[in-house]
C-alpha cells in the first residue's frame, strides 16, 4: 500500500510577502486620475474641486508670473530663520537641563508649563510686543519649534547609558568629553525625533502666522483665493504646502543619515 | 607596583530606605603582574567592589590605593555589558583612551592596530559594534582597555553573555594575551571553572555581607592550564571552591 504523505507547508509566508516597489505611486495615481474623471465629467463643480490637470496649469501660469515666486520666498525667510534659531536653542537648552541637575531642577517644570500652550494663541501677544511684521511670525515659529525639540533632546540625554559615560571617564574623559564625546552623539537619534516633529509643527504655524498677519506669503496666498473663491489657485498654493513638507521631511531624514551611520 | 584594598565596606540603602550591606572588611593586595580573580555566587558584592577598585563608586569606609607608583594611576576596564560607544568604529573605540592622553595621530595607529592586532579583529577595524557579534565585541572592549597600557586591568564578567564555546576560546585567548603583556588584573566572574584556569589567587566571597570567605593560590603554570595532566588538580580546586559558595549560591537562589 502506497504510504500518505502530508507535506507541511509554511504557513506564515504572508509574514514576508513583498509587496513591489509600484505599489505605492499606483495608488497616487489611481486617485489622480478618479479625480480627474469626476472633475471632467461634471460631478463636481470646478469652483469646488479643479480638476487636476487645471490646477498644474494654474500652477505654471502663477510661477511665470512670479507669484509664486515671492510668496514661496518670503514663507521659506520666516519657515528656516524661525526653526533654526528654535532648534539651535531647544538642542542647546536640552542638553543643559539634562546634564546639569540644578539647571534641570530650576528649568525642566518652566518648560513642561509653557509646552501645553497652543502657540498660535500668543501671536496677537507677540504682535504687540513686537509688531506685525516679520519679527512675530519668526518668533511664533521659533517658540513652536524649541519645545519639541528641547523636550527631545532632554530626553535624548536622559536616555545616555550610564555605562557609556562610566566608560569614558574611566578612559580619561572630562566633563566637557563626556558631553561632547558621549552625551552629544548619544542624544542625537532624540534630537532627531524631536527635529522631525518641530517639521510639522513649524508648517502649520507658518500657514496660521500667514492667514492671521501676513501680506505676502503662500499662507495668506491660499486665504487670499480662498475669499475670492479662484478654487484652483488656491489648490496650488495647498500644492506647494505639502511639497515643502515632503521636502523638509526628507531632507531631515538623508541629514538623520549621514549623521547617525551607526543607528541600525 | 601593587594595589591595597584596605578595609573596604559597602552599604547601599535601597529603594524602600533599608540598608543593604554589600560588602564588609575586604582587605587585600593585587601584587605587580598578579591574577586576581573574585569569585561568588551572584549578588555577593563583586560587581561593587569592582567599582570601587576602578574609581566609579565610593566606599562607605576603608580605602584603595596604588603604592609605589609616581603619576596617577592608569586603569583599563572592560565591563560586563561591554559599553562600547555605537557611534565609533572598533579603531575610534580602541584608541579612545589614546585620544583623552592626547597622544598624537601616529601613536593612536600605532598602539590602536597592535592591539586590535592581538585581539584578532584586524578585518574590523571600521565597523560599527552593531555590526559585531558578542565575542567580537567583548574583544574590541578588551583591545581599548589593553591600549591605554594600564598599570591594573579590571574586568567584570566579559565573557558571561557569550555562548559556552565562545567562551572557552575567549579564556584562551585571554590567557594568551595576559602572557604577552602581564598586566596586573582584578577578574570578577561567578563561574568557578574561569576562575581556576585564570587566576593566580582566586579570591572566594561569601554573600549578605559579602566578605573575603578564603584566598586560594592556584599552583599551577600560566601556560597550557588545561592538559590532560593538570586536569585533576584543576578539578580539585574548583571542587575546594565550590563547596566554599555552595551553600550561599543555594540561598542566592531562593531570592
Ligand atoms: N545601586 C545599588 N543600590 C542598592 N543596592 C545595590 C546597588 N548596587 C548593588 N546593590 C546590592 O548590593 C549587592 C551586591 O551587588 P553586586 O555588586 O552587583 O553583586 P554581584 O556583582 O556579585 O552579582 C546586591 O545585593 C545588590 O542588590
Ligand atoms: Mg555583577
Amino acid at each position: 500500500m502506497e504510504k500518505q504523505k502530508q507535506v507541511i507547508t509554511n504557513r506564515v509566508a504572508f509574514l514576508d510577502k513583498k509587496v513591489p516597489f509600484y505599489t505605492s505611486f499606483l495608488g497616487i495615481a489611481g486617485i489622480l486620475i478618479l479625480w480627474e474623471i469626476i472633475s471632467r465629467i461634471g460631478i463636481v463643480s470646478p469652483l469646488f474641486l479643479p480638476a487636476p490637470s487645471n490646477i498644474i496649469i494654474t500652477g505654471w501660469e502663477m510661477l511665470v508670473s512670479g507669484e509664486i515666486y515671492g510668496n514661496l520666498t518670503a514663507s521659506l525667510y520666516r519657515i528656516v530663520l524661525g526653526y533654526a534659531i528654535g532648534a539651535t536653542f531647544g538642542i542647546l537648552i536640552g542638553l543643559i537641563l539634562g546634564f546639569f541637575k540644578v539647571a534641570d531642577a530650576i528649568g525642566t517644570p518652566i518648560v513642561y508649563a509653557i509646552y501645553p500652550i497652543p502657540k498660535i494663541a500668543l501671536l496677537p501677544l507677540f504682535i504687540l510686543w513686537l509688531g506685525i511684521g516679520e519679527l512675530s511670525k519668526v518668533t511664533i515659529i521659533a517658540l513652536g519649534v524649541f519645545f519639541p525639540v528641547v523636550i527631545n533632546t532632554f530626553s535624548g540625554v536622559k536616555s545616555v547609558d550610564p555605562m557609556l559615560i562610566k566608560a569614558a571617564v574611566t578612559f580619561g574623559s572630562n566633563r566637557i568629553n563626556v558631553i561632547r564625546k558621549v552625551i552629544l552623539p548619544g542624544s542625537l537619534p532624540m534630537i532627531f525625533a524631536g527635529l522631525k516633529l518641530a517639521a510639522g509643527t513649524s508648517l502649520l504655524l507658518l500657514v496660521s502666522a500667514e492667514m492671521i498677519a501676513a501680506q505676502e506669503g503662500i499662507g495668506s496666498m491660499v486665504l487670499h483665493y480662498g475669499n475670492l473663491m479662484i478654487t484652483s489657485k488656491l489648490m496650488v498654493g495647498v500644492l506647494i504646502l505639502s511639497m515643502l513638507g515632503l521636502i523638509f521631511n526628507r531632507g531631515l531624514r538623508w541629514l538623520e543619515y549621514k549623521l547617525i551611520p551607526w543607528k541600525e | 607596583m601593587s594595589v591595597v584594598i584596605e578595609n573596604v565596606g559597602k552599604t547601599f540603602i535601597d529603594s524602600k530606605k533599608n540598608k543593604v550591606m554589600a560588602l564588609k572588611n575586604i582587605n587585600f593586595t593585587i601584587e605587580e603582574e598578579e591574577f586576581v580573580v573574585l569569585v561568588g555566587p551572584s549578588g555577593c558584592g563583586k560587581s561593587t567592589l569592582l567599582n570601587i577598585v576602578g574609581g566609579l563608586l565610593s566606599p562607605t569606609s576603608g580605602s584603595v590605593y596604588f603604592e609605589g607608583i609616581e603619576e596617577n594611576p592608569n586603569l583599563g576596564i572592560v565591563f560586563q555589558e561591554i559599553a562600547l560607544f555605537p557611534w565609533r568604529t572598533v579603531f575610534e573605540n580602541v584608541v579612545y583612551g589614546l585620544q583623552e592622553k592626547g597622544a598624537s595621530k601616529k601613536e593612536q595607529q600605532e598602539i590602536g592596530n597592535h592591539y586590535i592586532d592581538m585581539v584578532g579583529l584586524s578585518d574590523f577595524k571600521n565597523a560599527y559594534p552593531k555590526q559585531l557579534s558578542g565575542g567580537m565585541k567583548q574583544r574590541a572592549g578588551i583591545a581599548r582597555a589593553l591600549a591605554v597600557e594600564p598599570d591594573l586591568l579590571l574586568m567584570d564578567e566579559p565573557f558571561s553573555a557569550l555562548d559556552a564555546q565562545t567562551r572557552t576560546l575567549m579564556q584562551e585567548e585571554l590567557l594568551t594575551i595576559w602572557n604577552r603583556t602581564r598586566l596586573s588584573t582584578l577578574y570578577v566572574t561567578h563561574n568557578i571553572e574561569e576562575a581556576v584556569y585564570l587566576a593566580d589567587r582566586v579570591i572566594v566571597l561569601s554573600r549578605h555581607p559579602g566578605q573575603i570567605k578564603q584566598i586560594i593560590n592556584i599552583d599551577l603554570p600560566k601556560t597550557g592550564r588545561n592538559d590532560e595532566k593538570y586536569r585533576l588538580q584543576s578539578s580539585k580546586y574548583a571542587d575546594e571552591i565550590w563547596q566554599l559558595i555552595r551553600h550561599d549560591a543555594e540561598e542566592a537562589l531562593k531570592e
